[in-house]
């Protein structure tokens, strides 16, 4: 039975729904305060939420292959950390060079959560939930729990994600540049395709000679490269390094994920959903203030959306019945 | 003749307790057709996993065109030109039709990413060959059974193959849509390519199969032209003994009505399902996979929700909420999916016997562990349980064993309806006999079974009643004494 009801419609176009939803709140947030939506806001708010839009787009990844990754957000402080040292003692080290250097080490601390999910075999949440406080004791050991202030970092290394072009922020370019490579890389590659295949039916998938642990190992190095490269961009875009950066957050990157729709069980996501589910949180996060709404509400609410998601997909998720009979009746 | 393009020699394959395959051997030539044949857990989807590299056979070659193959996965397989339907629909509903068919196969553009617009172009194409009308961009879900199936066999064409393996194609096709398959299948047959076409159905075998491969209980029986022999010699060939022996049909005193069912539908899976079951009775179920037999019996144990319809039981209205009520009332069901649905894997057996009634067996909300175990050890007893202690997990078990663990937990809430739905799936010979022969000894207590089964034998040979279902409905009752294979299996085709 097709959903013919409006509210069908509106459910099974998802990432529609969230952008209307997003629509709105920008209409009704600045009929209170105007300044909120001029672009000059806009943009700050977009460079607020553009490392939650990378992460979210990695992490829906994970999630679509029945996996999830709770390590992003300690692999952020390492990254950080390690780039920042390097900063400190190769003052001449290039940016690009840093960037470059921050997705590869974040690529091995994904890959390494995806060796253990694939070759050794243990479930997602239990590998994740150990590498969190692995990866966040290293940043103790590798700074002794020192801090990285401003004025150790070089001019060139806090720069690159503050650099204004079209007047969006560096970061903001690379956020978009990150969404466009996810969507290609999800539509028009066959390990893109593989990703919803695996995660959608993981026995039909060794039917079709798919290895699942392969693409389960790939998502993890992916979500790795790229809270990697967020490490840097955080630790420069807030000019300090130390044990608690960015601590928990992770789950504000799997909240996006679940406002945008992917779901928990696997194969089913679409890049646009966790983008809009990221731009949806970092949208609530600066505009609660806004509007004169306490810190403490701001947690409630964001809380309170995260169930209403869950309870939204859960619903469109149900399927009907087999449809046995030839002509179904009510 | 010319050379088979495909051979097995001598090919085992051992599962923990169970041996699948026992040096089997096959040979598949090119331009026809050649029918494996053999009862449930002959070893007959094991070969084909085997051949589709999902298993590794521990002993044996394979050899095409007389050169030794390996197979490590299903990507093995694909090289080597083998193609392969399954039984089983392994595809993904989220995927649209043409991301299914191409799932493995994909065609790119010059800059390496995958060309969408020339494979739903194909797609098309294939669709055509196949005389079928499927938008190509649908996502799979929204396809009826017999739908994603032809879907199925465009990724197999979709694949350059020479051999084509064909898992029970026809089990979930109506009667129209089997005549199309066997159109299909002597298109590929001319097109030179060898198919091995797995099913129990004769009247299929005869009409579209130029050779025959019979297994037996995992091993080779014999092989070789079907206009040789006839449907007697196969079934010969196939049992290796007479249907009377296997089932000891013991005759009971059939007592009043206990349970009725009158008009019971749902909206989209039954309708209209109307039925008396009486004391001491053994009523079958008999249907092709997915006719609704299942969905009708979760229905009367209270795991969905009927439209219409009402049940009475001993005499009074009967219109379980959930499972609960049901049993409290008398009536249990026995679950096919015994994995999933029957048994905990991970607890032991004396716990999984007494689950549905540890309410009974606690005192203030404590369990009496002692009374646990008599209850346990008193059905195990009676039910010849194996194993080494009733301590022991159920994932340690054997098949069969795990059966009787789960007929066990039912019975020992002393029910008065028992639906058992494909009590004997994928369990060994013994452990068949064990659980056919206590089938009869629970009727013969007073007890009434409803049989869910897909086996005609095992049907013919239990059940004192037959109701045949198609499509969800119920098309045709037989007694005891007008059964016939012939009308049992027309109905549940859904031929008039």
């Amino acid at each position: 039975m097709k959903n013919t009801s409006l509210i069908g419609k509106l459910i099974s176009h998802r990432e529609w729904l969230l952008a209307g939803i997003i629509a709105l709140m920008l209409v009704g947030v600045g009929s209170t305060a105007p300044f909120f939506i001029s672009p000059g806001n806009l943009a700050e708010v977009f460079d607020d939420t553009a490392i939650l839009i990378m992460l979210a787009c990695a992490q829906m990844l994970v999630i679509l292959t029945r996996c999830i990754d709770l390590s992003v957000a300690s692999n952020i402080a390492f990254t950080g950390m390690c780039v920042a040292l390097i900063n400190v003692a190769y003052p001449d080290t290039p940016a690009l060079v840093t960037l470059i250097m921050s997705i590869g080490i974040g690529g091995v601390l994904g890959a390494f959560n995806g060796i253990l999910v694939w070759l050794v075999g243990i479930p997602s949440i239990v590998v994740t939930l150990g590498t969190m406080s692995i990866y966040r004791g290293f940043v103790f050991l590798l700074s002794g729990g020192e801090w990285v202030n401003a004025h150790e970092m070089t001019p060139q290394f806090l720069a690159l994600p503050r650099a204004t072009f079209l007047d969006l922020t560096v970061l903001s370019w690379i956020a978009i540049a990150v969404t466009i490579i996810m969507l290609v890389f999800t539509r028009f590659t066959k390990t893109g395709l593989s990703i919803f295949a695996v995660g959608g039916n993981p026995k039909a998938a060794v039917y079709s000679g798919l290895n699942v642990g392969k693409y389960q190992f790939i998502t993890f190095c992916i979500s790795g490269a790229v809270a990697g490269m967020c490490g840097y961009l955080w630790v420069s875009r807030y000019a300090v390094a130390y044990v608690e950066v960015a601590v928990a957050f992770e789950l504000q990157v799997v909240a996006a994920c679940v406002i945008g729709g992917i779901s928990i069980a696997g194969g089913i996501g679409t890049i646009w959903g966790a983008a809009l589910g990221a731009i949806f949180l970092g949208l609530i996060n600066n505009a609660l203030p806004v509007i004169g709404i306490s810190p403490f509400w701001q947690l409630a609410i964001s809380g309170l959306v995260i169930v209403l998601a869950v309870i939204i997909n859960s619903r469109s998720e149900k399927r009907g019945g087999r449809r046995i009979l030839r002509e179904a009746h009510r | 003749m010319n050379r088979p393009v495909l051979e097995l020699r001598n090919i085992s394959k051992t599962f923990p307790g169970v041996k699948a395959l026992d040096g089997v051997e096959l040979q598949l030539y090119p331009g026809q057709v050649t029918a494996l044949i053999g009862e449930n857990g002959a070893g007959k989807s094991t070969l084909v996993k085997v051949l589709t590299g999902i298993y590794a056979p521990d002993g044996g070659d394979i050899l095409i065109d007389d050169k030794p193959v390996t197979m490590q996965a299903a990507t093995d397989a694909k090289r080597h030109g083998i193609s392969a339907i399954h039984q089983e629909a392994v595809m993904f509903d989220e995927l649209t039709v043409t991301e299914n068919i191409f799932i493995n196969n994909q065609s790119r553009n010059m800059f390496g990413l995958l060309d969408w617009k020339l494979m739903r172009t194909r797609a098309k194409t294939l669709l055509e060959y196949l005389d079928v009308n499927i938008d190509p961009d649908l996502p799979l879900r929204e396809l009826s059974v017999a739908h994603k199936h032809l879907v199925s066999f465009a990724a197999a064409l979709s694949i350059n193959s020479n051999i084509v393996i064909m898992d029970e194609p026809t089990a979930s096709l109506s009667h129209h849509e089997i005549q199309e398959l066997y159109r299909l299948v002597r298109r590929l047959r001319d097109e030179g390519k060898a198919i091995l076409f797995i099913s129990h159905k004769f009247d299929e075998i005869f009409e579209i199969c130029d050779r025959y491969t019979v297994f037996r209980d995992g091993q080779f029986v014999g092989a070789g032209e079907i206009s040789d022999v006839t449907q007697d010699d196969l079934v010969a060939m196939m049992v290796g003994r007479t249907v009377n022996q296997i089932y000891p049909k013991i005759e009971t005193e059939i007592g009043d009505t206990v349970m009725s069912v009158n008009g019971l539908s749902h909206p989209t899976e039954f309708d209209d399902i109307d039925f008396n079951l009486r004391k001491g009775e053994i009523l079958g179920f008999y249907g092709l996979v997915g006719a609704g037999r299942s969905e009708v019996m979760q229905a009367l144990f209270g795991l969905t929700r009927t439209s219409s319809g009402s049940m009475n039981l001993n005499d009074k209205p009967f219109k379980p909420r959930n499972p609960g009520d049901a049993i409290d009332q008398g009536l249990v069901y026995v679950p096919e999916d015994r994995q999933h649905q029957g048994t905990i894997l991970t607890l032991p057996i004396f716990q999984n016997i007494t689950l549905p009634q540890l309410g009974g067996l606690s005192r203030s909300g404590f369990i009496d562990m002692a009374r646990e175990y008599d209850v346990a050890r008193k059905y195990a007893t009676r039910l010849q349980l194996k194993a080494a202690s009733l301590s022991e997990n159920v994932e340690n078990l054997s098949g069969g064993n795990q059966q009787k663990v789960v007929i066990g937990k039912w019975l020992a809430t002393n029910p008065n309806v028992i639906i058992v739905d494909e009590p004997t799936k994928g369990i060994d010979i013994g452990s068949k006999a064990a659980v056919h022969k206590f089938m009869g000894e629970l009727v013969a207590q007073g007890l009434s079974v409803i049989m869910v089964s897909s086996e005609l034998p095992e049907i013919m040979g239990m059940a004192d009643r037959v109701i045949v279902m198609h499509e969800g409905r119920i098309v045709a009752r037989f007694d005891r004494d007008d059964m016939t294979a012939e009308a049992i299996v027309t109905a549940a085709t859904g031929a008039s």
